[in-house]
């Protein structure tokens, strides 16, 4: 009994050795920690869920394990407004002591966070899915980085497509922050060289609910409406398009006709079906890299979107580039993250949508897609391929000196 | 139910808090009079040196981004405290009037947007701002004091929707959904004051100004008058004094709280939209004061404290997605729980622990407020 007893005190003793060896194991490569911010709440919490998904999607490809390092994902929330990123940036950079981080969702977002950027010159900022131009090219910041094109190269060859349909007069809907500026100079700078002419244009606060006025607005000589709405935005405005008997055809935002809103339940959405549209992603793209990637997605997430949406695409997109240099540098952060950084400058970063690599200013230069939307045997909608231009840069091919940056009223031509 | 009998009811309803008058009336003469000549004690001094020695024994986050923000939203809640519990009137348009002071600082300083900024110095921003917080207090004040209880908050929350469609709406001067960004505060003595612990020290400083202010207005004449213009109006009429002049003036020391308040959140944030004066924010300072309790002004920051807590790290305690449930079950909880916010927890637990002594003092007498 007495020697029954000391045999399992010694194995006890033996595993708790053993335990501390492993431990001590792991101990040599420390988790490298990952903040992680989209909107869980506010008028994109659609697509905020799903750019989680994104970028947990490049995580599990990796089996959480970078160069021996694993890798932690700690999550934040942020309703779209700029100070609420901030302050959930802050926390997780400041108190939950993150290495890289990843996100935000939104472009004004995008914008205060770089700013915050800044103050953190040893943490490497990825961008999630803010597509606001201002965020690299307006006092870029040397440590925050994106790798997904912006909301103006996004809609690049919408102008023209527009006006192959017939659309010469259009009015612009858009929310009234960065991103929808962006979104409208890609497309107007386009539209209106050829010829295309925008008489009035109604900027709409993000998480407005009521767009009788708007609607009351539109003018009748307008040939279609270019709506860059996002989120739940998008969807009360379709649905108030319709009870307002409203028959125009729609030229969709980026994030408009993105798979979150597509699959809305509401009667407009069947008058969806031909809408063309700007974006960094296209549904029904034939190639074999997206389909893998979109089945890898189906696979993860069976309780996701039918195919993922812009903003699953986006934040895959740049958790991937994270994790790819981290995979470059074989783990290594030291030195103020210096090599890591550098490995992230120079790396041509392979996506679903073809190849991205970074401009002086660490802003992608990548595809982008015309799109059209319609509706497949099922009954689901999706995005159709019009055209697709590759290396589009930020300044749309003008030379720096010449191009201004979006705004209210910049393009101009009524 | 008459709207007299309503307006009856709603007055017993009203929170009883910041009732120096019923404790005086129960404390025997002689502490009282220690207790005025030298009101200072132990406790006020560890909390002092607490509150002193803060940013050197957390980081800089905890310094800024906990400490700072519940000092200036705590500031804003004060307001609201003072109103409510020595007035007796509930205004849900204190947000609006630190609001006010936010933008008018952005647009008589410096702003990074479009809309007007007229880059005048900060400290003469800072000071036609908070004159234009308390005047609009004023004029807010003088509209709803005729109004008793639930009309009160009515009309305060019109205003305040009416003041957040205006900066929404607005381009000239409000520069719409946008707001102003990029509203910092200057750089002074080589100190940029944006930069956690001198912020946290400027904010320290106001918040401590504006809580000493509180509780010496209490207790002056028109501190006491204004107590009992809460607890009936009618026969401080009768006695002569001017109820309408009494509570607008109440408004007007709220605004300057509040206006306070605002410009350092203003700062704080870096911003201020819309957003910022919308619907969610009027009721959080609510909630603030509620979840603190309006029995002291230290409610105000005991409240702020716990909501920015909660709002920071809610998200570590439950899965990601639905953490805003743990901030609506813990406001649920005290509220529930303790008709006073956690000043009303602290006096029943006070209470207890002094009954069980065996003593009995007006401490458990006062506790009837919120026993009741």
């Amino acid at each position: 009994m007495e020697s029954r007893k000391r045999t399992f005190v010694r194995a006890v003793v033996a595993a708790a050795v053993l335990a501390g060896l492993g431990s001590a194991a792991v101990a040599q490569a420390p988790p490298v920690k990952i903040g992680l911010l989209a909107t869980l709440e506010g008028p994109f919490a659609a697509g905020g869920q799903d750019g989680m998904r994104g970028a947990e999607l490049a995580v599990r490809q990796r089996n959480g394990v970078v160069a021996g390092r694993k890798i932690e994902i700690i999550k934040a929330s942020s309703d779209a407004k700029p100070d609420v990123a901030v302050n959930a940036t802050r926390k997780l950079v400041e108190q939950d002591k993150v290495d890289i981080m990843v996100g935000p969702l939104s472009g004004s977002e995008g914008i205060a966070v770089k700013e915050y950027s800044k103050t953190q010159p040893n943490i490497t900022f990825i961008n999630g899915s803010s597509g606001a131009q201002a965020t690299t090219l307006v006092n870029p910041s040397p440590n925050f980085f994106r790798f997904n094109t912006d909301g103006g190269q996004w809609m690049l060859g919408l102008g023209k497509a527009a006006l192959d349909k017939g659309y010469k007069r259009v009015m612009v809907i858009a929310e009234d922050y960065a991103f929808p500026y962006s979104q409208v100079q890609g497309f107007m700078t386009e539209y209106c060289k050829l010829g295309g002419k925008v008489p009035v244009k109604a900027w709409v606060p993000l998480g407005g609910k009521d767009y009788s006025s708007v609607i009351a607005r539109i003018p009748k000589d307008v040939d279609a409406l270019v709506v860059v709405l996002g989120g739940a935005d998008a969807v009360n405005f379709l649905n108030q398009y319709e009870q307002a008997g409203g028959d125009k055809p729609l030229i969709g935002g980026s994030i408009t006709v993105s798979q979150d809103i597509l699959n809305y339940r509401g009667k407009r959405r069947e008058s969806l079906v031909g809408t063309i549209a700007g974006a960094p992603i296209a549904d029904a793209y034939e190639a074999p890299e997206w389909k893998a990637f979109v089945a890898d997605y189906k696979k993860n997430f069976p309780d996701g979107y039918p195919s993922p949406s812009l903003f699953g695409l986006v934040y895959y997109i740049n958790m991937k580039a994270a994790l790819d240099g981290l995979e470059a540098v074989k783990g290594d952060l030291s030195d103020g993250q210096k090599k890591y950084r550098e490995a992230l400058t120079k790396m041509v970063l392979k996506t679903p949508v073809g190849d991205v690599k970074l401009d002086q200013n660490r802003q992608a230069i990548g595809t982008t897609f015309v799109t059209e939307v319609v509706k497949d045997s099922q009954g689901n909608l999706y995005n159709k391929v019009l055209r697709k231009i590759d290396n589009v840069n930020q300044t749309l091919g003008q030379p720096p000196a010449e191009f201004k940056i979006g705004s209210r009223d910049e393009p101009n031509c009524p | 139910m008459s709207a007299a009998s309503w307006r009856g009811a709603m007055n017993l309803q009203a929170p009883r808090p910041l009732a120096p008058a019923d404790q005086r009336a129960a404390v025997a003469d002689e502490p009282r009079r220690r207790r005025f000549r030298n009101p200072v004690r132990a406790h006020h001094v560890v909390v002092l040196a607490f509150l002193l020695a803060f940013p050197w024994l957390t980081t800089p986050f905890f310094t800024y981004q906990i400490g700072a923000q519940a000092l200036a939203l705590g500031l804003i809640a004060l307001s609201l405290t003072f109103l409510a519990g020595a007035g007796g009137m509930i205004s849900l348009a204190q947000m609006t009037v630190a609001g006010i002071a936010g933008y008018m600082v952005a647009i008589f300083g410096t702003a990074a947007t479009d809309g007007a900024a007229l880059g005048w110095p900060w400290w003469l921003a800072v000071l036609l701002g908070i004159t234009i917080a308390v005047l609009a207090a004023t004029f807010i004040g003088w509209l709803s004091v005729r109004t008793e209880g639930i009309y009160t908050i009515m009309i305060t929350l019109a205003i305040g929707v009416a003041f957040y469609y205006l900066a929404l709406q607005n381009y000239a001067v409000f520069n719409g959904f946008q707001g102003k960004q990029k509203v910092f505060p200057p750089t002074l003595a080589g100190v940029y004051w944006r930069d956690a612990t001198p912020f946290y020290y400027l904010a320290l400083a106001c918040a401590l100004a504006g809580y000493l202010f509180v509780v010496y207005l209490l207790r002056t004449p028109f501190g006491i008058a204004l107590q009992g213009i809460r607890d009936n109006p009618r026969r401080m009429h009768a006695l002569g004094f001017n109820v309408t002049a009494h509570r607008v003036a109440a408004y007007a020391v709220a605004g300057a709280i509040a206006a306070v308040g605002g410009v350092l959140f203003t700062w704080y944030n870096g911003l201020v939209t819309p957003g910022s004066v919308g619907t969610g924010w009027l009721i959080n300072i609510l909630v603030i004061a509620v979840l603190g309790g309006m029995r002291h002004p230290v409610g105000a920051f005991l409240g702020a404290v716990v909501f920015v807590l909660l709002q920071n790290f809610a998200i570590d305690v439950i899965d990601r997605e639905r953490f805003n449930l743990v901030i609506g079950v813990v406001f649920l909880a005290i509220v529930l729980f303790s008709r006073d916010g956690l000043l009303g927890w602290w006096a029943a637990l006070s209470a207890r622990m002094s009954t069980h002594r065996g003593g009995t003092p007006w401490k458990a007498a006062s506790g009837r407020s919120y026993a009741r």
